[in-house]
């Protein structure tokens, strides 16, 4: 996984309120025994007017030639809902992206999000609508992890929420497993117990 | 201190819990299927891990399985191929046990893990599918997990976790006649929305809930997530200890079940209450779970208008009477016997209109079905009859809808897209579904009672 700190991006806006897994990475897409070459399937029956052949949609906000190279989505409300499938953010980071802005994230979509190096960044509603605004002209945001900020690009710098431990294991670039193995004599502990 | 039935299973499985960190969670049961594990299995591989519990892991093949007889043949798709090749595969070489294709168990993972037994009161249980909700029905906290969560137990057992909130749904009071458990979820995601319960676990109270059977409480428990909560609830009673006892893993003793409850006077972080003698059959208009109305209801004036403009209804306009082009009946949330029983007592000695998909959730289910001569009274009015499998829930097995096609689903979700591109889907109980495959429109179930 690659560490994060602070990077600068440009920013690419999807203004539609609870996107889901299916709109992600529709199923259809995801049967795959591996984690790579998915940012292609990435929204892919909105962003291509033919999916399996991959024609591309000019409409859809990611294909216009002002997007290409973002690396910050900022989205509607409530982004990641539905499936567990952790291939929406194999597919978002697949296709570059290293950070979403949203008002909230469903849970297990923040879980894997962050397991994959990619930063669910939680604003509040007004920070939310400016941000929308600023990237509709795919202007470019800084993210700063270690001091929690989000830095539109009129300046307006936004602290957001997160947790501690993730925090860590993003700055880091480290993963959750080597912690818990590093648990195992209380496990087997714990399991002799009951 | 009174704790809630959720505070208890929590407290019993944590293994440690160091200052900043999570808690290290330990999990009893670990559910996998064919879509969301090889890229976990892999991981192991590559850090040269072996699958801790074998013993505590059970897997399926649902997701991806034809519920046609071309299912038995070899795979000609290469995708589906790989697919059931790795699950085998890796089953095998970690000595877990598979109910695969041709297997008599074999079914939908949610259905299954109750079905054998496997799901206990008290028990964490996982699974990398957002379903896993539905085995909170047995008094378990169990939830779902994405694939690198997966690798994580397949390795220690264990999961990172930060305690969740609580959200209290209370239903009380006699349901209607012709309203069943997914009216009753369904109004829940109506009325909280789709991420209203995001970062809490709810718990299911009430008699109404007690008064519902071990199936209608897993159709309950299964949409949990369909308003943000991950896990979904209810206290093990005796309609629990009935419907375990005798099944092949079921344990033997269930008296130590009975502190299972959440405790009088124990505080939920967020409640809302559901008068269920004032519901209705329950219909979805749009998107997504939480834009449900009543069956005879008109699509609310402020319906966001992206999603009426995909399902091509008109905001202020009731959906009665409105045409389908098929109708679906399974998937985790409705594809039990009692489910097929009623869709059966609808059906019987009348035609379908549409094309109507009958699904059971597992090989017991077709069987038992069958010595029923259930069938018998879904081929007679015209509807197919297949094999176990997720099927048209989600499209990604063959069975899936046309562009503009629009579908009556018994199903848990109707995304964009979810049944086919394009497809258009109206969730419902398996009654409504019913009532609307002999009218091939949007049917109250009530006139037929
Ligand atoms: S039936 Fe549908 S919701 Fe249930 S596990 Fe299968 S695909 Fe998922």
């Amino acid at each position: 996984m690659e560490p994060i700190s602070r990077f600068r991006g440009k920013t690419v806006a999807l203004a539609i309120p609870n996107i889901d897994t299916d709109q992600i990475t529709p199923a259809k897409f995801t049967m795959v025994t591996d984690k790579v070459g998915l940012g292609r399937i990435l929204f892919a029956h909105w962003r291509y007017r033919d999916a399996e052949k991959q024609i591309p949609n000019p409409d859809f906000p990611l294909n216009k030639p002002g997007a290409q190279g973002a690396t910050i989505l900022v989205a509607g409300d409530n982004f990641g809902c539905g499936s567990s499938r952790e291939h929406a953010p194999w597919a978002l980071v697949g296709y570059g992206l290293r950070a979403v802005v949203s008002t909230s994230f469903a849970d297990i979509f923040r879980s894997n999000a962050l397991k994959n190096g990619l930063l669910p960044i939680v604003v509040d509603p007004e920070s939310h609508r400016q941000a929308l605004r600023e990237a509709e002209g795919n202007l470019e945001f800084v993210v700063d992890l270690p001091e929690q900020t989000l830095a539109l690009a009129s300046g307006r710098a936004v602290s957001f929420a997160i947790d501690p431990f993730a925090k860590r294991c993003l700055v880091q670039g480290v993963d959750e497993l080597g912690y818990i193995l590093s648990h195992e004599r209380r496990i087997a502990e714990y399991e002799r117990s009951r | 201190m009174p704790k809630t039935l959720f505070e208890k299973i929590w407290d019993d499985h944590v293994v440690t819990a160091e200052p900043e960190c999570p808690a290290v969670l330990y999990i009893d049961l670990h559910l996998i299927h064919e879509m969301t594990s090889p890229q976990a299995f892999e991981g192991l591989r590559r850090r040269g891990l072996k699958v801790r519990r074998p013993d505590r892991t059970a897997a399926t093949i649902d997701h991806i399985i034809q519920t046609t007889p071309e299912r038995f043949q070899p795979q000609k798709d290469p995708r589906v191929a790989a697919l059931l090749h790795s699950i085998e595969e890796n089953c095998r070489a970690a000595g877990i046990r598979l109910y695969g294709v041709g297997d008599e168990q074999q079914g939908v993972v949610h259905v299954i893990g109750p079905e054998l037994g496997l799901t206990q009161p008290g028990m964490t249980i996982v699974c990398g599918d957002s379903h896993t909700a539905t085995h909170g029905a047995f008094g378990a906290l169990a939830f779902g997990i994405g694939t690198t969560e997966v690798e994580h137990v397949l390795a220690t057992q264990c999961l990172l976790q930060r305690k969740p909130k609580t959200f209290e749904v209370r239903v009380t009071g006699r349901l209607p006649q012709g309203v069943t458990a997914k009216d009753i979820i369904l109004a829940v995601c109506a009325k909280v929305g789709i991420g209203g319960a995001n970062g809490h676990v709810a718990e299911y109270r009430g008699d109404t809930i007690r008064a519902l059977s071990m199936e209608e409480r897993m159709t309950v428990c299964n949409m949990s997530i369909e308003f943000g909560a991950r896990a979904g609830m209810i206290a093990p009673d005796d309609t629990t200890f009935r419907y375990l006892a005798g099944r092949p893993f079921a344990p033997k003793d269930f008296e130590r079940f009975r502190r299972l409850r959440t405790d009088d006077g124990a505080a939920f972080d967020a409640s809302i209450d559901i008068d269920a003698g004032r519901l209705e059959p329950m219909i979805t208009y749009g998107t997504n779970p939480g834009m449900g109305m009543a069956i005879g209801a008109s699509i609310p004036g402020d319906a966001p208008k992206k999603a009426l403009e995909y399902m091509g209804f008109e905001a202020g306009k009731p959906l009665l009477g409105h045409s389908i082009d098929v109708v679906f009946i399974g998937s985790c949330t409705n594809s039990r016997l009692g489910d097929l029983r009623q869709a059966a007592s609808v059906l019987k000695g009348r035609k379908v209109k549409v094309r109507t998909l009958i699904v059971p959730g597992s090989g017991p289910i077709k069987r038992a079905a069958e010595a029923e001569g259930l069938d018998k009274v879904f081929v007679e009015a015209g509807a197919e009859w297949r094999e176990a499998g997720c099927s048209m829930c989600i499209a990604m097995n063959g069975d899936e809808l046309k562009e503009g096609e629009i579908c009556v689903a018994t199903s848990n979700r109707n995304f964009e897209g979810r049944q086919g591109k394009g497809g258009r889907t109206i969730l419902a109980s398996p009654l409504t579904a019913a009532a609307s495959a002999v009218e091939g429109r949007v049917a109250d179930v009530r006139t037929y009672l």
